[in-house]
C-alpha cells in the first residue's frame, strides 16, 4: 500500500530524513516513534505529498506520488495542530471540507460519539483546545479512505474521547485499512499498535512488532524497550 | 480553485477587519462628501490616500492572511485538492474581498451623492479600478513575502518594508535620480521608473484625468505623448496586469515547491 | 400728436437739405459692377450698397468719407493678390460683407481691411476668412469695431498674422468681435485708450490678446479659450482687466494670463481655468488682483522676477495642482483673506476665517522649478512628506509668503 524508497529530505542544511526505506502491505495500525526531531512528522508529510522529499521515491496504492494529488482521495489526515478559520462554524467547516471533498461522508455519527451537536453552530475561534480536537477527528474520520494518517491523535482529549477514539480507530482496522499514528503516549501504543516503525536520526531504527522489539532489546515489557533504544542511541 | 476562493472570501468578509476596512471607506467617503459636495475634489483627496492605503492594507492583509491560516492551509494540502488551486484560490479570496470592500466602501457614498449624474464618474470609475489593482498586486507581493519567510516577524518587517520602498523610498529616489541627472533628457527614464512601480504608475493614470493642466506644462515630449495617447493608456493598464500576474506566478511557483 | 408730428416733418425736411446721401448700388450685372468703380463715382457720404454676389477685387482705397453696405452673401474676393481694402479718410462706415483670400506676404503686411491714419470709423458685422491680417489699425482714432467675424487658417506663427491689430491707435472700441485661428486674436502696440469688450477670441496659434507698450486700456468680458497662451499684457501701464474668462490654454510653459514689465494695473473679477499657467507674473508691480477664481490650473500663479507690492485678496484657489510658484526667498506681495480649496486649517472662532495660515507655496513647486522633470512625481506622497516638512520649517520658500487670513468658506 505504501512502498517508500531511499527518502531524503534536507531543509536547508540540515540532513532530516537519511535514506528511509518502509514497506507497509498489510491492514493494521502502525506507529510511527522516535525521539523529537527524528523525522517522524517528516516521514508522514512526505507520504501525504505536505513535504516533497529532495531524493528518492513514495508510491502509495502503487503510485508514484510526486506531482500528484488525486491519490489523496483515500486518504485522510489528522493534523497534529488544528486551527480552522476562525470566523467559520462547526457545521460550516464540515460543509466546507465535505464540498471540497465530493465524498460521501458519515459526520452525524461521529459528531454523536464525540458530543459535537452543541458546538455545531459555534465559531471556531470560540472552541476549546480539546473541542477543537474532536472536530479536527470527525473532520479526518468522516470520509471512508483507505489510509488514515493521525498526527497526535491523542492531544487534548478527554479520557471519554480517548476511550472514543480508540474504538474508531479499532473499527475502521477491522475494515481492512492502514493507519499511521505518531504519539508520544506510550501506552496508546502498546495498547493499539499492530507493528513499530522506530525513526532515529532520519533512519529507520526499526519496523517490527512491539514483541520482536522487546526481544531484540532484550527488555521485559516495551516501554523499557522504547527506553533502551534512546539510551543506546547516546551510548 | 473556485471553492477554496469561496471559502477565503466568505472567511474574509464575515472577519471583523473586512467590517473595519469597509466602515473606514464609508466613512471617509460620507466624510469628504459631506464636508465638501464636490464629486471632484473627493476623487482628488481620494486618490492621495488609495494610492498609501490600498497598498499598505493589501500588504498587512496578506501578510496576516498567509500566517493566520498556515494550519488551516496544511489541512487543505492534506486534502485531494491540488496545491496551485489552493494558494490561488486564497489569493483571490483575500484580493477580492478587500478589493469589495474598497467598491462598495467608496462606492456607495459616492453613487448616494449623485455619482452617476456626475462628470467626475469616469474619474472615479479609473480611481476604483486602478485601488482594486493596487490591492491585487501589493497582496500577492505581501503573499510572496509570507511564503518565503517562516518568521511571522520578519515576513510582517519585509512586508512594511516593501510597502515604505514603493509609497517613498522609491520616488525619493526617483527625485534624486532626476534631479542630479537634470543635465540629461530624462524622458524615457522617467518612463520606465514610473512603468516600474505600480503605485507610480496608477498615480500617474489617476494624474492624467486629474492634473492634466499640470502635467501638459511639463516638457518631455515622449512622457507626455506616450501617456496622453490611448496606446499609453493601454500599454499602462497591461502594465498594472503584468505587476499582478508576476508576484501571482512566483508565489504558485513557491507553493509548489514549499514543504509544509 | 400734432406737435410731433410737426417736428418728425421738420426732421425728415433737414435730412433731404443737408446729406441728400446718394444711393449706388453694385452688383454683378448692375449699372456699376465694380466695388472700385462705384467708389470713383461716390461723393462724400454716399451710401455703396454691396448686393449679394462675390466682386473679385482688390487694392480698393477709400479716401472719402462713406457708408459701405453688404446686403445678403456680398463677397469680396482679394484672390491672394494683396491688400482688400484700405481706408484713408475719416467717417467710413463698413458693415455686413465678407472678405476672403487675402494676400500673404513676408515683407508687407497685407491687411483685409486696413483704416490708415483716419478718425470716426466704424467698422460692424464684417466676415473675414482666409486671410493673413484681419482689421489693421493704423494711426487711426475714435473709431468702433464691432460684431465681426475672423476665422483664419493659421498652423506657424511666422507665416500668419493678426486678427486686430492697432498701431498706434487712440479711443477705439473693439467690441463683440470673435477671431479665431490667426496669430495673435488681437494685437495692440503702442495704442492706448482702447476698450475690449465680450470679444471671443479663441483657438490662435500664438495670444488671445496681445499688449505692448499700451496704456490706460481696459478689456472686460472676454473669453479666451485654446490659444497658444491666453493674453500677453507687456510693457503697459494702467490696464484694467476684469471679468475675462481665460480657458484651457494648454503647453509647456503657456498661460492665462502673462504680465511683464505690468505696473499699477487691476485684475478684478477674472476667471482663470484649466490653463497649465493661469497668471504668468514676470517684473510687474503694484496690481491689485481681486476676486478671480484660479480653476483647476496646473500652477495659478507663477511669480517669477522682482515682483513688489501686489496684492491678492478675495480671490477663489480651487483644485489647482500648484497654487503659487515662486522662484525668490524675498516677497513683498500680500496675500489675504483667499478662498484655498487646498487649506487644510480650521476656524475655532467660527468667524469664516481659517486660524492657522495658510502657506501657497509647495517645496515641491520650487523642485518642479528646478527640475520640471520632476512634475511626473506630482502627488505622491514622498512629494507630501516633504512638502510637509517645508510647511514646518521652511527652507527653500519665503517664510513671509503666506495668507494669514485664509477663508473657510469660498467667494461666491
Amino acid at each position: 500500500m505504501i512502498t517508500v524508497n531511499g527518502l531524503h529530505k534536507k531543509f536547508g542544511k540540515n540532513s532530516v530524513l537519511k535514506g528511509i526505506d518502509l514497506k507497509i502491505e498489510r491492514p493494521g495500525i502502525y506507529a510511527i516513534l522516535g525521539p523529537n526531531g527524528s523525522g517522524k512528522t517528516t516521514v508522514i508529510k512526505s507520504i501525504l505529498g505536505m513535504v516533497l522529499p529532495s531524493g528518492g521515491q513514495i508510491e502509495v496504492f502503487g503510485q508514484n506520488i510526486s506531482k500528484r494529488w488525486k491519490y489523496r482521495r483515500e486518504l485522510n489526515y489528522l493534523p497534529q495542530i488544528a486551527n480552522f478559520p476562525g470566523n467559520l462554524k462547526v457545521a460550516e467547516l464540515l460543509n466546507m471540507i465535505k464540498d471540497l471533498r465530493r465524498m460521501p461522508s458519515e459526520e452525524e455519527h461521529l459528531i454523536e460519539l464525540f458530543g459535537l451537536q452543541p458546538f455545531l453552530k459555534s465559531k471556531l475561534a470560540n472552541l476549546s483546545g480539546g473541542t477543537k480536537q474532536k472536530v479536527n477527528i470527525v473532520i479526518t474520520l468522516m470520509f471512508d479512505g483507505q489510509l488514515l494518517i493521525l498526527d497526535e491523535p491523542t492531544t487534548g482529549l478527554d479520557p471519554a474521547a480517548l476511550i472514543v477514539l480508540k474504538r474508531i480507530i479499532k473499527d475502521e482496522k477491522a475494515k481492512g485499512k492502514v493507519i499511521l499514528i505518531t504519539t508520544h503516549i506510550m501506552e496508546f501504543v502498546e495498547e493499539m499498535a499492530d507493528e513499530i516503525v522506530y525513526l532515529l536520526e532520519g533512519k529507520i531504527y526499526f519496523q517490527g512488532t512491539i514483541k520482536e522489539l522487546t526481544k531484540r532489546t532484550n527488555q521485559s515489557d516495551f516501554q523499557h524497550a522504547i527506553a533502551e533504544i534512546s539510551t543506546s542511541q547516546h551510548a | 480553485m473556485l471553492k477554496i476562493l469561496k471559502y477565503s472570501f466568505f472567511d474574509l468578509v464575515r472577519s471583523r477587519w473586512s467590517y473595519v476596512y469597509l466602515l473606514f471607506y464609508l466613512a471617509l467617503g460620507f466624510t469628504l462628501l459631506f464636508l465638501n459636495n464636490d464629486l471632484s475634489k473627493a476623487v482628488i483627496t481620494l486618490m492621495n490616500i488609495i494610492i498609501v492605503l490600498v497598498p499598505l492594507i493589501g500588504t498587512i492583509f496578506g501578510v496576516m492572511y498567509y500566517y493566520n491560516s498556515r494550519e488551516f492551509t496544511e489541512l487543505l494540502i492534506a486534502q485531494p485538492i491540488k496545491r496551485s488551486s489552493i494558494f490561488l484560490g486564497q489569493y483571490l479570496g483575500v484580493a477580492g474581498s478587500l478589493a469589495l470592500s474598497l467598491i462598495l466602501g467608496l462606492g456607495i457614498p459616492f453613487i448616494f451623492y449623485g455619482l452617476f449624474k456626475s462628470a467626475a464618474i469616469w474619474d472615479f470609475v479609473l480611481l476604483l479600478y486602478t485601488g482594486a489593482f493596487l490591492t491585487f498586486i501589493f497582496t500577492a507581493l505581501s503573499l510572496n513575502i509570507a511564503i518565503y519567510n517562516e518568521n511571522r516577524i520578519k515576513g510582517f518587517g519585509y512586508a512594511i518594508l516593501m510597502w515604505l520602498f514603493f509609497a517613498v523610498l522609491y520616488d525619493g529616489i526617483f527625485l534624486l535620480s532626476l534631479i542630479i541627472f537634470e543635465d540629461y533628457p530624462l524622458d524615457t527614464f522617467s518612463l520606465t521608473a514610473t512603468l516600474l512601480n505600480p503605485i507610480d504608475l496608477s498615480r500617474t493614470l489617476i494624474l492624467l484625468k486629474l492634473d492634466i493642466s499640470a502635467l501638459l506644462g511639463y516638457t518631455g515630449a515622449v512622457f507626455k505623448s506616450f501617456f496622453g495617447t490611448l496606446l499609453g493608456f493601454g500599454i499602462s493598464i497591461m502594465m498594472l496586469v503584468v505587476w499582478t500576474l508576476i508576484p501571482v506566478f512566483t508565489y504558485l511557483r513557491k507553493a509548489r515547491k514549499k514543504d509544509f | 400728436m400734432k406737435i410731433a408730428g410737426s417736428i418728425l416733418f421738420c426732421f425728415l425736411n433737414l435730412n433731404l437739405l443737408f446729406a441728400q446721401p446718394t444711393r449706388i448700388e453694385v452688383c454683378n450685372n448692375c449699372e456699376t459692377s465694380r466695388l472700385i468703380a462705384a467708389l470713383q463715382m461716390a461723393s462724400r457720404y454716399d451710401t455703396i450698397i454691396l448686393k449679394p454676389g462675390i466682386y473679385r477685387e482688390y487694392n480698393i482705397v477709400i479716401d472719402k468719407p462713406i457708408t459701405l453696405l453688404g446686403e445678403g452673401e456680398a463677397v469680396i474676393d482679394g484672390e491672394n493678390k494683396g491688400e482688400v481694402l484700405k481706408v484713408v479718410s475719416d467717417s467710413v462706415h463698413l458693415e455686413g460683407f465678407k472678405i476672403i483670400n487675402v494676400g500673404t506676404s513676408y515683407t508687407t503686411d497685407y491687411a483685409a481691411i486696413r483704416i490708415e491714419k483716419s478718425r470716426y470709423f466704424k467698422i460692424r458685422n464684417v466676415r473675414l476668412e482666409k486671410l493673413f491680417f484681419g482689421i489693421y489699425l493704423e494711426k487711426a482714432a475714435d473709431g468702433e469695431v464691432i460684431g465681426n467675424t475672423i476665422i483664419g487658417d493659421a498652423v506657424e506663427e511666422f507665416n500668419s498674422g493678426n486678427g486686430i491689430q492697432l498701431w498706434y491707435c487712440k479711443n477705439v472700441k473693439v467690441i463683440d468681435n470673435r477671431v479665431e485661428q490667426v496669430r495673435d486674436g488681437i494685437y495692440l502696440e503702442f495704442s492706448d485708450n482702447i476698450e475690449i469688450e465680450n470679444n471671443i477670441s479663441s483657438h490662435n496659434v500664438r495670444y488671445g490678446l496681445h499688449f505692448m507698450f499700451s496704456n490706460n486700456d481696459s478689456y472686460r468680458g472676454n473669453t479666451f479659450e485654446d490659444n497658444g497662451a491666453g493674453v500677453a499684457v507687456m510693457f503697459s501701464k494702467h490696464i484694467n482687466m476684469s471679468g475675462n474668462t481665460f480657458k484651457k490654454n494648454w503647453g509647456a510653459a503657456s498661460f492665462g494670463l502673462l504680465l511683464k514689465e505690468i505696473n499699477d494695473a487691476q485684475i478684478i473679477g477674472n476667471t482663470f481655468e484649466e490653463n497649465t499657467i493661469g497668471i504668468n507674473i514676470e517684473g510687474s508691480n503694484r496690481i491689485q488682483y481681486r476676486n478671480n477664481e484660479f480653476i483647476s490650473n496646473g500652477w495659478a500663479l507663477k511669480v517669477r522676477g522682482a515682483c513688489y507690492t501686489n496684492t491678492f485678496t478675495d480671490n477663489n484657489f480651487l483644485y489647482n495642482s500648484f497654487d503659487i510658484s515662486y522662484n525668490s526667498k524675498i516677497n513683498d506681495n500680500i496675500f489675504e483673506q483667499n478662498y484655498w480649496s487646498n487649506y487644510s486649517g480650521y476656524d475655532l472662532d467660527r468667524d469664516g476665517i481659517g486660524d492657522v495660515p495658510y502657506r501657497p507655496v509647495k517645496l515641491f513647486s520650487y523642485i518642479v522649478n528646478r527640475t520640471p522633470e520632476t512634475i511626473v512625481l506630482l502627488r505622491s506622497l514622498f512629494m507630501d512628506i516633504i512638502d510637509f516638512s517645508e510647511k514646518v520649517s521652511p527652507v527653500f520658500t519665503p517664510d513671509n509668503l503666506l495668507d494669514a487670513k485664509p477663508r473657510m468658506k469660498r467667494l461666491l
